[in-house]
């Protein structure tokens, strides 16, 4: 197992003799060669299993680089300078070619024959059936995600032959392709999976949670949790292009200012996930990539269950009082992209979009004036200390200018364990900031999750009729339907007039290298090490 | 299920040991009796801790089912966690396990509760105890200095380190240390926990890398373990040099203003004599106290240190797993602090006899 590898048995494991060298004993600077990237983050892998219950969001990158999936994103450049994945490209991974029945029920995939699991057996058919079985059967994130491209149970997977996979959707839908291409539908050595499993776990979860088997272009070279997890290259992937590092060690470092230190002196070759005020600071002496966040909006939510905000004239008021370019330069250091000020008019489908509202505190006090609330009233303004860093600063500023309105907001702080069951599950919290941001890259897709009735990020309790039809018209309708662009339109008119979720900005996933390139932004948000080289 | 030939095992041994040691050996009987009177304690912490856990806030079904999890799948989640059962139940599963020697299944980390405390328990212990080495190496002959020459200069440089020691917070040093001796001078190593990542850990044997590293004879990876726990243990030192100084120069202060010291000035013994014979030996009760707790309040404590020096440690395991709800994890820190601190107590306990032979245990 990856976590009691010692010096001996790590000798034993077979690996040829001069890869295991720069391990040995200490190799000074050299072993920071071309060959080796190191990595710091702050978050910890807690799994080498995605499918696991409680495997943490850190340990999907696991899933994403010693795995493989059938079908993967392609490569864009971003506005902004730097590269990131593109939603619009489905590209090849394990599949060779897929076909689409016309009716859009039936997916056909070819698998590379050439394709090999790092034990040397060949990928077949059969391992991508059992792993979509497993990924639909164990319940909990990996389910739920399955589920979101329209595929719930096992008898949908059917092995053909060796080299041919075919899924029978209930509907088509547009989602069933892209959803192939998120971390979770990842394809695992099923004959070494099941020869570690028991009655009790068919599944193989004790198993593979410490070891992987997969086919994917790193394999796990050692983990040592709440330390280090080191990937070692497996040089006979066909998933895509050889990556140019042979190994890249992701290390733990949970204090920023420390990993900051490191990456800045160049003792690393990355820092993954820096806080934005590090990334606004670094970007002046190395390289940061901020990527906003795609489908991502930091939001303000005005809870529907809380009568004052059931008054069209309040809700609008608050928009017009929250202090937007302030709140984006405290909590954001200008990192991502401003969401307001925008045109009323809705004239493309471009999902987050600059709302039309702007600071104006006159216009603010017209609207509280004509409300059923012209002296104001008192409301707890909610935060999460987990996401304090955004969430402080910017609950403050709103807090200073509600105050200039009428409106009395006591900042309430809950802890991070709780606050899913507050916001999302109970969704009673009557003002309160959130940050939903969805895998799939479309406008329906966020509106599924945050705007939907009883959906778990629609947190201000919002329901509208004519959003649910829009929203389940939309949800499976391929985006060149003449039909999918005005009503899409027509979804953002009513959001933005209702105004349960005041967006203030999209969020940024800051990067810092520094003597590392290649560097890819993913809707994941976890660090695809596969095209990084070191420059 | 080991465990019954465990305590066989030993029970077989200590027999023929037993009735020998009840009649010649007090001090061992003694023990026993201190190690039999901590059980009570232990019991207690046992159904605190289970009971602190499950009133915590936050639902761990909901935590682990993760962000996009809905009503059916956090019950499934909450099943498999055996989290459904009622409270009582679960009490008594737990205490079941504990019997066994199995602290349950940490859910965040995936791992049995008790490899990953013997995982991190070394590396906590081994940095609190440099830490307290060094800081014992300073401030104790600074105290006598101090207590000795009142005002004078030494007085005043222990004065303001143990000030700047109190008033420091532990993280503030360690940042303000791995700016100026990693990021400006570049003499100090990368700050990325107990090795750098070009070493293979060392065989485990103890855990403590200094000393597992010594024992299979590789220096080089001994050098590298030791440059990476300088900076954190200088950080931890600086932080528990205060209470250490300042009590042994009051303790001294005391001792010699007692009037067996006059006493033995008065007989003309030699100023060494008088200085570490009698009055250190009796300044030295307080201060082995003092670091009974500061140790204790220490191995808790250094969470920050952990987090700022990517130390794998025992604190930074235990907020973790506070912030997630995991109990298993939770109970399995709380259980191993107290039996850890219930053998400290004991050994301070015996170092009182060692110290002052007035203080028996037959007295209780």
């Amino acid at each position: 197992m990856t976590d009691t590898t010692t010096r001996r048995n790590f000798l034993k494991m077979g690996m040829a003799g001069a890869s295991v060298l720069p391990f040995l004993r200490a190799m000074p600077a050299a072993a920071q060669g071309a060959d080796t990237l190191v990595v710091v983050s702050g978050q910890t892998i807690n799994s080498l299993d995605l499918h696991r219950t409680g495997t943490n969001r850190a340990s999907y990158q696991v899933a994403v680089n010693c795995y493989d999936r059938l079908v993967s994103f392609g490569t864009k450049e971003v506005p902004g300078g730097g590269l990131s994945y593109d939603y619009d490209t489905i590209v090849p991974e394990l599949a060779e070619s897929w076909t689409v029945s016309e009716d859009g029920l039936t997916i056909t995939f070819k698998i590379k024959p050439n394709a090999t699991f790092w034990d040397g057996a060949k990928v077949t058919a059969e391992d991508v059936k059992w792993s979509f079985d497993r990924a639909v059967s164990v319940g909990g994130f990996p389910s739920v995600q399955m589920k979101a491209g329209g595929l719930v149970r096992p008898d949908q997977f059917e092995a053909v032959d060796a080299e041919t996979f075919v899924i029978t959707l209930d509907h088509p839908s547009k989602l069933a392709i892209p959803d192939l291409a998120v971390p979770v539908p990842f394809v695992i050595n099923s004959a070494v999976a099941k020869a570690n499993a028991t009655t009790d776990d068919p599944w193989a979860m004790e198993y593979l949670h410490m070891t992987p088997a997969g086919s994917g272009a790193f394999k796990v070279l050692r983990w040592t949790p709440g330390e280090q997890l080191v990937y070692e290259r497996n040089d006979n992937w066909v998933g895509g292009p050889v990556p140019a590092v042979k190994r890249v060690v992701v290390r733990e470092v949970p204090s920023p200012a420390t990993r900051r230190a490191l990456v800045e002196r160049g003792d690393v070759q990355m820092s993954f996930d820096i806080p934005d005020k590090d990334a606004a600071e670094l970007a002046e002496i190395i390289d940061v990539y901020s990527t906003p966040i795609e489908n991502c909006i930091h939001c303000l939510c005005t809870n529907t269950k809380f009568e004052p905000f059931q008054d069209a004239d309040v809700r609008k008021a608050v928009a017009y009082a929250v202090p937007y370019e302030d709140i984006f330069q405290a909590a954001a250091y200008g990192r991502g992209a401003p969401l307001w000020g925008g045109e009323a008019e809705i004239t493309d489908i471009a999902w987050p979009r600059k709302t039309q509202y702007y600071t104006d505190i006159d216009k603010a006090k017209e609207y509280m004036a004509k409300s059923g609330y012209p002296d104001g009233f008192e409301v707890p303004l909610s935060i999460s200390l987990d996401l304090a860093s955004w969430m402080e600063p910017a609950a403050l500023l709103i807090q200073e200018s509600l105050a200039q309105i009428g409106i009395t907001a006591e900042i309430e702080k809950i802890p991070g364990a709780n606050w899913r069951t507050a916001a999302l599950v109970e969704k009673r919290l009557p003002l309160h900031l959130e940050n939903f941001g969805g895998w799939l890259n479309t406008p329906d897709y966020y509106f599924f999750w945050a705007y939907q009735d009883g959906h778990l990020f629609n947190s201000s309790n919002y329901r509208n009729e004519e959003i649910e039809d829009l929203v389940n018209a939309t949800l499976h309708m391929p985006m060149d339907d003449p039909d999918y662009a005005p009503k899409i339109k027509r979804m953002f008119e009513i959001v933005l007039e209702d105004l349960p979720r005041i967006p203030l900005y999209q969020p940024a996933l800051n990067v810092a290298t520094n003597g590392a390139e290649g560097y890819e932004f993913w809707f994941h948000r976890q660090l695809d090490v596969r095209p990084l080289s070191a420059g | 299920m080991s465990s019954g030939s465990i305590v066989s095992s030993t029970c077989a041994r200590c027999r023929p040991v037993k009735p020998v040691s009840v009649a010649a050996y007090p001090r061992l009987r003694a023990v026993a009796f201190r190690v039999a009177q901590s059980i009570p304690v232990v019991i207690g912490v046992v159904v605190i801790s289970f009971l602190l856990t499950r009133t915590l806030p936050g639902d761990p079904a909901a935590y682990f089912a993760g962000a996009a999890a809905d009503e059916a799948s956090i019950a499934e989640v909450r099943k498999a966690l055996g989290l459904d059962k009622p409270l009582i139940q679960q009490f008594f599963i737990y205490v079941g396990d504990l019997m066994q020697g199995d602290l349950g299944q940490s859910i965040s980390s995936g791992r049995p509760v008790a490899t990953d405390l013997a995982s991190r328990l070394p590396a906590s212990l081994e940095l609190t105890l440099t830490a307290l080495i060094l800081s014992c190496g300073i401030a104790i002959p600074l105290g006598i200095l101090a207590a000795t020459r009142p005002g004078s200069w030494v007085d005043h440089l222990c004065r303001v380190l143990v000030t700047a020691g109190v008033s420091l917070p532990t993280f503030f040093t360690g940042i303000v240390l791995i700016y100026v001796f990693y990021y400006l001078l570049g003499i100090a190593p990368s700050p990325l926990g107990r090795l750098d990542f070009i070493y293979l850990d060392p065989d485990r044997v103890t855990g403590f890398y200094l000393i597992d590293a010594a024992l299979m004879g590789d220096w080089e990876t001994w050098r590298g373990a030791a440059k990476q726990l300088i900076l954190p243990a200088i950080t931890l030192a600086l932080f528990t040099l205060a209470p250490i100084a300042r009590m042994t120069r009051a303790a001294m202060l005391t001792a010699l203003s007692s009037d067996f010291i006059r006493t033995a000035r008065a007989a003309g013994l030699s100023r060494g004599t008088i200085l570490y014979g009698y009055a250190f030996r009796n300044a030295l009760l307080p201060v082995v106290t003092t670091l009974g707790m500061v140790f204790s309040f220490t191995l808790g404590a250094n969470v920050l240190v952990e987090k700022v020096f990517a130390w794998p440690g025992i604190g930074s395991y235990a907020v973790e797993a506070l912030v997630v709800s995991d109990y298993a994890a939770v109970q399995g820190f709380v259980l191993a602090m107290a039996l850890l601190f219930v053998a400290l107590n004991l050994v301070i306990d015996l170092l009182y006899t060692a110290i002052d032979p007035r203080i028996g245990f037959s007295s209780k």
